[in-house]
C-alpha cells in the first residue's frame, strides 16, 4: 500500500453534529445575520413547505421573542385553497404581519396579460418586485435550495438584486467562510436564501423530526385530476380540463406546491411523512422534474426568470 | 407508533453527519468527469436531469450524454463550454451528506477555490498520472494550505493511460506529499483513480490490486468531520441581543450567535469584548431547549450574570483565554474582486459579526502561488493576487490566528461606497512551515 499519512480513524467523535443539527445551525445563523443588519427584512412565504420550513427555523432562531420579520405571500389567484388556509392559520398563531402581492389584481387593472398556456408562474415576477419596492424591503428571505436546479445550484446565501431586482450570475460576491455581505445601495436588496443547503430529503427528515404541520396536498388523497403535457393537474375554475382533455380521480398528492396552472400531482399512496420519506428517498424524478411545467420551457428557464427577479 | 421490522422507515434511521469538500484540477484533469462519477455512482443524478443532459447533448450534435453539462448551470457556461463560477452539489450515502464546492481549475479563477476552500474540511487535488506535479497542483496545494483545509485527497487520474502502474503512482504521491507537508498540510491521502473507468472512485479497481487503500468516497464518508474544533479556545461572537419584553418574558435578555470555536458550559466566567467586562454564563438556550453545554458550529444564545452593556459585534470568550484586541491586523490576503487594492484605500472589514472601518497601510509583499516566490512591496493587489497586508482598524478587534480558528481568524475587506467584496483575509502567520521552498528576494521569507 503505497497512502501516506492516511486516515482510518472513525467518525464517532461526541461533538460532530447530525446534518440536519448542522443545517439548523447554519440556517439559523443566517436568519440572525439578517435581523442584525437589515432595517425591512421579509419572508417569502408559499404556504409550501420549504417557506414553512423557513417560519418554524425563524422562530426557533429568536424564541422566545417572536420573529421579527413579516411575511409576503404573492398570490397567483391560482392557490390550492388548502394552502391559503394553512397560510391564515399560521400567521393568526404566530400573530406575524402578512403581505399580500397579488397578480389577479395586477390582470384586473390590466397591467399584466394572461398567458395563452394559462400559466401564471412567471406573472408572479412583477407583483413582486413592485412589492419589495413600495413597501422598501431591503432583506427578502426565499426557501430556494441549490439542489432544486443548475441555475440555483450557483446561487450564493446573500444575494445582491438591483433596483429592478435582476441577477447577474456572472457579478456574484464571492461567499468566504460564513461572512455575509449584507451590504446594498438605497433601492437595492438583498435575497437571502437559508435553505441554500438543504436537500429535498433533508426537508422532509427535519420536518419528520420537529412534527412540522403540512397542508394536507402533500399527503395522498383522492382527487380530480386530468393529464396535460405529461402531469396531473387539478381540475379547476383556472382554466382546465380543455377540450380533449378528461378529469379522472386518482390517488395523489404534491411534491411542490405552486400556481394550480404549472404544478403537477404524483401518483402516491403515501399518506404519512414516513411514507413520503420513502417515496422520495426511491424516486428516479427530481421534484421540479416531475412537477413543475415552467421548468421544461427552456434548457435556462430557471435562470432567466431569476434574472428577471424570480425567486 | 408501531415497530416494525421493514428498513424502509428511514425517520428511524440515526441521521448522518455533514462533509462539506472542495474539488481542485486543472482544466483537462478530468474533474467533471470525477464529480460526474461521483453523483451517477452515488445515484445523484437523476432520471429527468439525465434525460435533459441528453437532449442537450443530442441538440449540439453530440454522439453521447457530455456529463459537464449537468455542472455547468449558467447559459454563459454551457455556450463557452467552461465552468465560470463555483457551484453547490448535495449528495448523500447512508454513511453520510456532502455538499460538494465545485470550482472551476482555470488559473484566473484562484479568488473561486480560496471560496470553495474556506468552508470546506477537505480538498481533492486532481493530477493527471500522465502529467504528476505540475505548476497548478502546486497552486491547488498552497491554497489548500494558505486556507487550512484540514484534509486534502491527491487523486492521481487516468492511471488507465499510464498502464496502471504503480511506480508511476508511488513517485507522484511521494512528491506531493512531500510538498504539502512542507507547506503544513496536516493530512494527505493519495488514491489512484481513473474516473473515466470508474476505479477506485467510488468502486475499487479491479486492475490496480497492488493499492490497499480507500476509494474517494470511502476516505469522504470516514473522514473525521469535527477535528477537535470543540476543544479550541471558545469564541461566541454576539449576533443579535434578543429581549421579548413580553408579559411572559418581561426579563428575558439572551445573547444569539453561533459559536465560532470551542465549548461554553454554564458556570463558565467570561470576558466580554471589546469591553473587557467579567461575567458568568448562568444559561444556555437551545433554540429553546436548555442545555448545560455547548459547541462549534451550534447556533445557542447566552444568559449572563450581570445585565452588562453587550450588543452585536462584540465577542464573549473564556475569562482565562480571551484573545487580546489590536487596532493592527497582518494578514494573508486573496483579493476576489475585480478592482484592485491599493496601500491607502479605505474599506470596511467584517470580522465575525462585527463591521469596522479600516485602512489599507501597507502591502509588504505579493506571492507567486506558483513557485511560493514573494514579489516584495507591489504597492497593490489585482484580482486573484495573494499578498500580505497591514491593516488598521478604527475600533480594536478581538482576532486570533487563522491558524488558531478558521472562523475567528478570517475577514472580509468590503468597498464602502458600493459593497463589493473586496479580499478574503486570514489573520496572522500564512503557512505552517516558515521555511522558504525558494526564496530570491532580500526580505527573506515572511509568509
Amino acid at each position: 500500500m503505497t497512502t501516506v499519512a492516511s486516515v482510518t480513524e472513525e467518525t464517532d467523535s461526541p461533538y460532530a453534529l447530525s446534518h440536519l443539527d448542522a443545517l439548523e445551525s447554519e440556517a439559523v445563523h443566517i436568519f440572525r445575520e439578517v435581523a442584525g443588519e437589515f432595517e425591512r427584512p421579509v419572508i417569502l412565504f408559499s404556504g409550501g413547505k420549504d417557506s414553512i420550513l423557513m417560519l418554524h427555523l425563524a422562530l426557533k432562531a429568536f424564541t422566545p421573542a417572536p420573529v421579527p420579520f413579516s411575511l409576503l405571500h404573492v398570490d397567483t389567484g391560482h392557490n390550492f385553497p388548502e394552502v391559503l388556509a394553512y397560510r391564515d392559520r399560521a400567521v393568526e398563531r404566530h400573530r406575524l404581519r402578512l403581505h399580500v402581492a397579488s397578480v389577479q389584481d395586477y390582470i384586473d387593472r390590466g397591467v399584466l396579460k394572461e398567458r395563452p398556456d394559462g400559466t401564471r408562474n412567471p406573472l408572479q415576477i412583477v407583483p413582486l418586485t413592485e412589492k419589495i419596492q413600495s413597501e422598501r424591503f431591503d432583506a427578502v428571505f426565499g426557501g430556494g435550495r441549490r439542489d432544486e436546479e443548475k441555475a440555483r445550484a450557483k446561487e450564493r446565501v446573500f444575494s445582491l438584486r438591483d433596483e429592478f431586482s435582476q441577477w447577474d450570475p456572472r457579478r456574484q460576491r464571492p461567499e468566504l467562510w460564513n461572512l455575509y455581505n449584507g451590504r446594498h445601495a438605497p433601492g437595492e436588496h438583498v435575497r437571502v436564501f437559508p435553505l441554500s443547503n438543504w436537500t429535498e430529503l433533508d426537508v422532509w427528515q427535519y420536518i419528520a423530526r420537529e412534527r412540522i404541520e403540512l397542508p394536507q396536498i402533500y399527503f395522498a388523497h383522492e382527487r380530480e385530476v386530468f393529464a396535460r403535457n405529461g402531469m396531473w393537474l387539478t381540475a379547476g375554475e383556472w382554466g382546465g380540463p380543455k377540450g380533449g382533455e378528461t378529469v379522472q380521480k386518482r390517488q395523489v398528492r404534491y411534491r411542490t406546491v405552486g400556481d394550480m396552472s404549472c404544478t403537477g400531482a404524483v401518483d402516491s399512496d403515501a399518506d404519512t411523512i414516513e411514507k413520503v420519506i420513502t417515496e422520495i428517498a426511491a424516486s428516479r424524478l427530481t421534484e421540479r422534474g416531475a412537477t413543475r411545467a415552467d421548468d421544461k420551457l427552456s434548457e435556462a428557464a430557471m435562470e432567466d426568470r431569476k434574472r428577471e427577479g424570480y425567486f | 407508533m408501531t415497530t416494525t421490522t421493514e428498513p424502509a422507515d428511514l425517520t428511524e434511521l440515526p441521521e448522518t453527519t455533514l462533509l462539506r469538500f472542495a474539488t481542485a484540477g486543472s482544466v483537462d484533469d478530468g474533474k467533471s468527469t470525477l464529480v460526474g462519477r461521483l453523483l451517477h455512482d452515488s445515484k445523484s443524478v437523476l432520471t429527468d436531469q439525465l434525460e435533459a443532459v441528453e437532449r442537450a447533448s443530442a441538440g449540439r450534435g453530440q454522439e453521447g450524454p457530455d456529463l459537464a453539462l449537468l455542472t455547468d448551470g449558467l447559459r454563459a457556461e454551457r455556450e463557452q463550454g467552461i465552468t465560470i463560477d463555483v457551484a453547490y452539489r448535495y449528495f448523500a450515502t447512508p454513511r453520510r451528506r456532502f455538499i460538494l464546492a465545485d470550482t472551476p481549475g482555470h488559473v484566473q479563477y484562484t479568488r473561486n477555490m480560496v471560496t470553495g476552500a474556506s468552508t470546506a474540511e477537505l480538498t481533492v487535488v486532481l493530477v493527471d498520472a500522465r502529467n504528476g506535479v505540475v505548476e497548478q497542483t502546486r497552486r491547488h496545494a498552497a491554497i489548500a494550505a494558505l486556507l487550512r483545509v484540514p484534509h486534502v485527497v491527491l487523486a492521481v487520474n487516468k492511471m488507465d493511460l499510464v498502464g496502471h502502474q504503480e511506480s508511476v503512482f508511488a513517485a507522484i504521491a511521494e512528491e506531493f506529499t512531500a510538498y504539502a507537508t512542507e507547506l503544513g498540510v496536516p493530512d494527505v491521502t493519495a488514491i489512484p483513480i481513473s474516473a473515466l473507468e470508474g476505479d477506485n472512485v467510488v468502486e475499487p479497481s479491479g486492475t490496480m490490486d497492488w493499492y490497499g487503500g480507500p476509494t474517494v468516497l470511502e476516505h469522504l464518508e470516514t473522514v473525521p468531520v469535527s477535528h477537535d474544533l470543540a476543544h479550541c479556545h471558545a469564541r461566541f461572537p454576539v449576533q443579535y441581543v434578543i429581549r421579548p419584553q413580553t408579559a411572559e418574558h418581561p426579563d428575558y435578555r439572551g445573547y444569539a450567535g453561533q459559536i465560532a470555536a470551542g465549548t461554553f458550559r454554564v458556570g463558565d466566567a467570561v470576558t466580554v469584548l471589546p469591553s473587557g467586562r467579567t461575567t458568568t454564563v448562568t444559561g444556555i438556550d437551545l433554540l429553546g431547549t436548555p442545555v448545560d453545554v455547548a459547541w462549534t458550529p451550534q447556533s445557542v444564545t447566552l444568559l449572563l450574570a450581570d445585565d452588562l452593556d453587550i450588543s452585536r459585534g462584540d465577542l464573549i470568550a473564556p475569562a482565562p483565554d480571551a484573545p487580546a484586541t489590536s487596532q493592527d491586523i497582518e494578514a494573508t490576503v486573496c483579493h476576489v474582486a475585480d478592482q484592485p487594492l491599493t496601500v491607502g484605500h479605505r474599506v470596511l472589514l467584517k470580522h465575525g459579526t462585527r463591521t469596522v472601518k479600516a485602512i489599507v497601510k501597507d502591502i509588504p509583499s505579493r506571492l507567486t502561488l506558483a513557485d511560493l516566490s514573494l514579489h516584495p512591496h507591489p504597492g497593490t493587489l489585482a484580482a486573484n493576487d495573494i499578498g500580505r497586508v497591514k491593516i488598521r482598524t478604527a475600533e480594536p478587534l478581538p482576532a486570533d490566528a487563522y491558524a488558531d480558528s478558521r472562523r475567528t481568524g478570517s475577514f472580509i475587506l468590503i468597498d464602502p461606497s458600493d459593497g463589493t467584496t473586496l479580499t478574503a483575509g486570514m489573520v496572522g502567520e500564512s503557512f505552517a512551515a516558515p521555511e522558504p521552498v525558494k526564496s530570491e528576494a532580500d526580505e527573506g521569507w515572511d509568509f
